[in-house]
């Protein structure tokens, strides 16, 4: 099975090329920020490189969430339109979980977090099973002072990975000895984690309605819910 | 005899729109899915919300245009999109599909400028003659372009604040309509008269510019202060006085850039060029143009849709100007400026 994977949902784009078990091609940048002109041209060379056209592929796995809304968007974007027009497999997978995957020691509590600003986090609790992430705390979108309180009231140690040049003081301060840190390349997403977490997962049986898991909803969408709790909020779009 | 079908793609504001055109002409599906009534519940369009919704329609939208033109990817000689202006998140929906699906069947990919888009809802009317002259005038855009030739856009006036439309939804809001406000009070102002004299900003200015902002302002003062004072002024009779301030406006500034630049058309596009009073105004203009053909883009093709992508995207395909996997979205792309008028304004 021929399976391209790719992972635009943060600063870090990563993207691989697989066949089976066997990684053909894999890059990951970490510098740019411009996701929408990178990801089709790194997917391009990568494919060429491999000796694949876009028809040879089998599935396309996509990291859907959380992450930057308009990053999580490029990724699904392009993952769900070739799912479509190629009539490929599509698989979704968790962003935090992606990251979890990095992680490979048994038994191990592994905790991701990406800076949702204002002190808040998107963040999931996992422990590693078989080489599986297996969720402890659902990704969620949340203070960061609470869902750490959660992290140490677990009583055990846990690696953290993630964005987390804003909160290491305090992930120090409370999970003190708890606190397990790995090297700096651990934060970053691998689109070959990330294939290697697909196998697993079955394929989604809608692709139109496939969307990234934001975790959050608009501002405006969470006033006017507040506003209008008994209303039903599907069915504003309509083709005319 | 070959024929040429584009796969085109729009999602710069709230409309995610998928068709397939033939030989830049022919509109064989043109799918459309608005997300007004989403915006609505919340009195303008919200950005991330729009760019949500795009991501729920685009393969879907795909689909149908496919399936209704009863097409397949085999059949398509290229994909064109707008890649600006417009929102970011918005645009990039669409560019990011239209390149895929480029790659995915090895096609050209045909970037588009959304303006060129609405002036080419014309061409499904008659083929634009060169050099042409088009008012745009939208929700976001008020301006004069001179098409010299096929392929280029020159701007020689444009609004300086407010564009006509945003004007509308911004007084349609004191008179308590909705966004988006242009159908109802192009409505109420055929019910009322012009009483009010509101001003025309830059009308007597040499340049080929708009203001609608003062406009908006003398509008809105004059409902607070009817208000302040427990006086209910006539909504149709403010309404025809707002539009006729917007209409001379826009008709005598055109009318000139058509004594400036001799053409042979005129083409009215944009999401405002739906208006009546405009289109009305407009053609009792031309006849002082006897050989300048007034071309209106059809009312159902002024709104945001992909035909109107596809008929500009096949100029540049013939222009053989395509875009690759790099391309970007552009939210504030404009045409450049026609030199001689920019030195003058």
């Amino acid at each position: 099975m021929k399976v391209l994977a790719l992972d635009t949902s943060n600063r870090p784009l990563s993207v691989a090329v697989l066949s089976d078990d066997q990684v053909l091609a894999t890059t990951t940048v970490t510098i740019t920020q411009k996701h929408a002109a990178h990801l089709l041209p790194i997917i391009e060379s990568l494919m060429k490189v491999a000796g694949l056209k876009p028809a040879d592929l089998d599935r396309v796995v996509v990291a859907d969430g959380p992450g930057s809304y308009t990053g999580l968007r490029i990724g699904v974007t392009t993952a769900k339109t070739l799912a479509d027009t190629l009539k490929l497999q599509l698989v979704g997978v968790s962003s935090l979980a992606t990251i979890a995957a990095n992680v490979m020691t048994d038994n191990q509590l592994v905790a991701v977090f990406f800076d949702g600003r204002n002190d808040h986090v998107f963040a999931g609790v996992y422990r590693i099973k078989d080489q599986q992430p297996v969720t402890v705390i659902e990704d969620q979108h949340a203070d960061f002072g609470d869902f750490l309180k959660r992290i140490a009231d677990l009583n055990e140690s846990v690696v953290v990975l993630g964005e987390l040049s804003a909160f290491s003081e305090r992930l120090k301060n409370v999970l003190a000895d708890r606190y397990l840190q790995y090297p700096a390349a651990f934060n970053l997403p691998s689109a070959v984690q990330l294939a290697r977490l697909g196998n697993s997962v079955a394929p989604v049986a809608d692709i139109n309605a496939f969307v990234p898991r934001y975790l959050r909803l608009t501002k405006a969408e969470a006033d006017w819910q507040k506003q209008h709790p008994e209303e039903d909020s599907s069915n504003y779009v309509e083709k005319v | 005899m070959e024929r040429n079908l584009i796969l085109a793609f729009e999602s710069s504001c709230d409309e995610t729109s998928v068709a397939v055109v033939e030989d830049g002409k022919t509109i064989l599906s043109n799918i459309v899915a608005t997300q007004i009534k989403s915006h609505q519940r919340f009195g303008g369009v919200v950005p991330e919300v729009a760019s949500r919704h795009h991501i729920e329609q685009i393969t879907a939208c795909i689909d149908l245009a496919l399936s209704e033109a009863q097409v397949t990817y085999d059949d398509l000689s290229a994909v064109a999109v707008t890649y600006g202006p417009g929102l970011v998140g918005a645009l990039l929906i669409g560019v990011t599909a239209a390149k895929t699906v480029a790659y995915a069947h090895q096609l050209p990919l045909i970037p588009v400028n959304h303006m060129a888009g609405h002036i080419y809802a014309a061409r499904y009317v008659a083929p634009i003659e060169f050099p042409a002259l088009a008012l745009l005038v939208s929700g976001g855009h008020t301006e004069l372009v001179y098409l010299a030739e096929p392929g280029q856009f020159e701007i020689i006036g444009e609004t300086r604040d407010d564009a006509a439309g945003e004007a509308y939804d911004k007084i349609g809001r004191v008179l308590g309509i909705n966004y988006p406000a242009g159908k109802e009070v192009d409505r109420l102002a055929h019910l009322g008269k012009d009483n009010f004299h509101f001003p025309r900003a830059m009308d007597k200015d040499d340049s080929f510019d708009f203001s609608f902002s003062g406009l908006k302002s003398a509008f809105i003062n004059t409902v607070h202060h009817a208000d302040q004072i427990g006086e209910t002024l006539n909504r149709e009779d403010l309404a025809a006085s707002f539009q006729q301030a917007v209409v001379d406006v826009l008709a005598d500034k055109t009318v000139r850039a058509l004594k400036a630049f001799p053409v042979k058309q005129l083409i009215l596009a944009g999401g405002v060029a739906a208006n009546q009073g405009l289109r009305d105004r407009l053609t009792t203009e031309l006849t002082q143009f006897p050989d300048v053909t007034f071309l209106k883009a059809p009312i159902k093709l002024c709104g945001d849709n992909a035909a109107m992508i596809g008929a500009a995207g096949y100029v540049s395909y013939q222009l053989n100007q395509f875009g690759d996997a790099g391309l970007n979205a552009d939210p504030s792309l404009e045409f450049d400026w026609l030199e001689t008028t920019q030195a003058n304004a």
